[in-house]
């Protein structure tokens, strides 16, 4: 067994076991702490594919920025209402049904399609051509996702405000 | 570590947020788990790119990333303001709309 491919089957055991910790876990604190490792886990899947800028973006913005937002929210709540949420699940039999019959589709799609491919060696810098081709093709998507951040911020303040 | 290993492994992490989306009582929850079906369609992306030695994949991959942050800025703030108005987290106690 090549590092490599120890590496891939050590993180997704890791990215598997704490999805499935986070959709079952009783805790919902816990729960979004088991969703930063399963975020952290996938920015080690992007290390694996050599996509070093991805892994960092996924780092910063989403086990930084999510978890965090995502704690606070708990918080406020929790002191909003005055008791730990509660945090259950119902419709156990249904929901593993659909999520089984979804995942055999899945795999069974993929079975049957060649998507074999070998892995062409890099041609370059990855990061630098990310960079370019934001910049250059995506600059007009790249400018409309700054204005979609800029609205969901100010949604979001303005839905969170303070009452009067 | 070839494509499809990838794209399965995707798939597995996919349905299990799939899971927790329709099982979760708890608003929080439930955008718990769209995160992790979000995540699992990166890693599609990531995978897809590398394997077609293009980086366009990976541009889309930093998009999904962007958007999910706003989705989960303004799920909260809604998560937020039902508290305010209802004091309850729970998703099946919010029927309104229902006739």
């Amino acid at each position: 067994m090549t590092p490599d491919v120890a590496a891939f089957w050590g993180l997704a055991a890791v990215l598997v076991g704490a999805g499935l910790a986070v959709v079952i876990g009783k805790n919902l604190f816990h729960s979004v702490l088991w969703l930063a490792l399963a975020l952290i886990a996938t920015a080690g899947i992007f290390l694996t594919l050599d996509a070093e800028f991805i892994a960092a973006v996924q780092v910063l913005l989403y086990a930084g920025g999510v978890i965090t937002v995502v704690v606070f929210a708990i918080v406020v709540t929790e002191r909003l209402v005055g008791e730990r949420l509660s945090h259950t699940s119902r419709r156990i039999g249904t929901g593993a049904a659909i999520a089984a019959a979804v995942l055999a589709l899945l795999l069974r799609a993929l079975a049957h399609a060649a998507v074999e491919l070998p892995r062409p060696p890099l041609a370059g810098d990855l990061t630098q051509q990310i960079g370019s081709t934001l910049l250059t093709r995506f600059a007009l998507p790249f400018e409309l996702l700054a204005a979609l951040l800029l609205v969901g911020m100010l949604a979001a303040s303005y839905f969170a405000r303070p009452e009067e | 570590m070839g494509l499809s290993a990838y794209l399965s492994l995707a798939a597995v992490v996919f349905c299990l947020g799939l899971f927790g989306t329709i099982t979760r009582r708890n608003t929080i929850g439930i955008l718990l788990g769209i995160e992790l079906m979000l995540n699992a369609v990166n890693i599609n992306f990531v995978a897809f790119s590398r394997f077609h030695g293009t980086e366009i994949g990976m541009v889309f991959a930093l998009f999904a990333i962007c958007i999910t942050v706003a989705e989960v800025a303004l799920g909260l703030a809604i998560v937020i303001l039902l508290f305010r108005t209802r004091q309850t987290a729970a998703a099946d106690h919010v029927d309104w709309l229902k006739g």
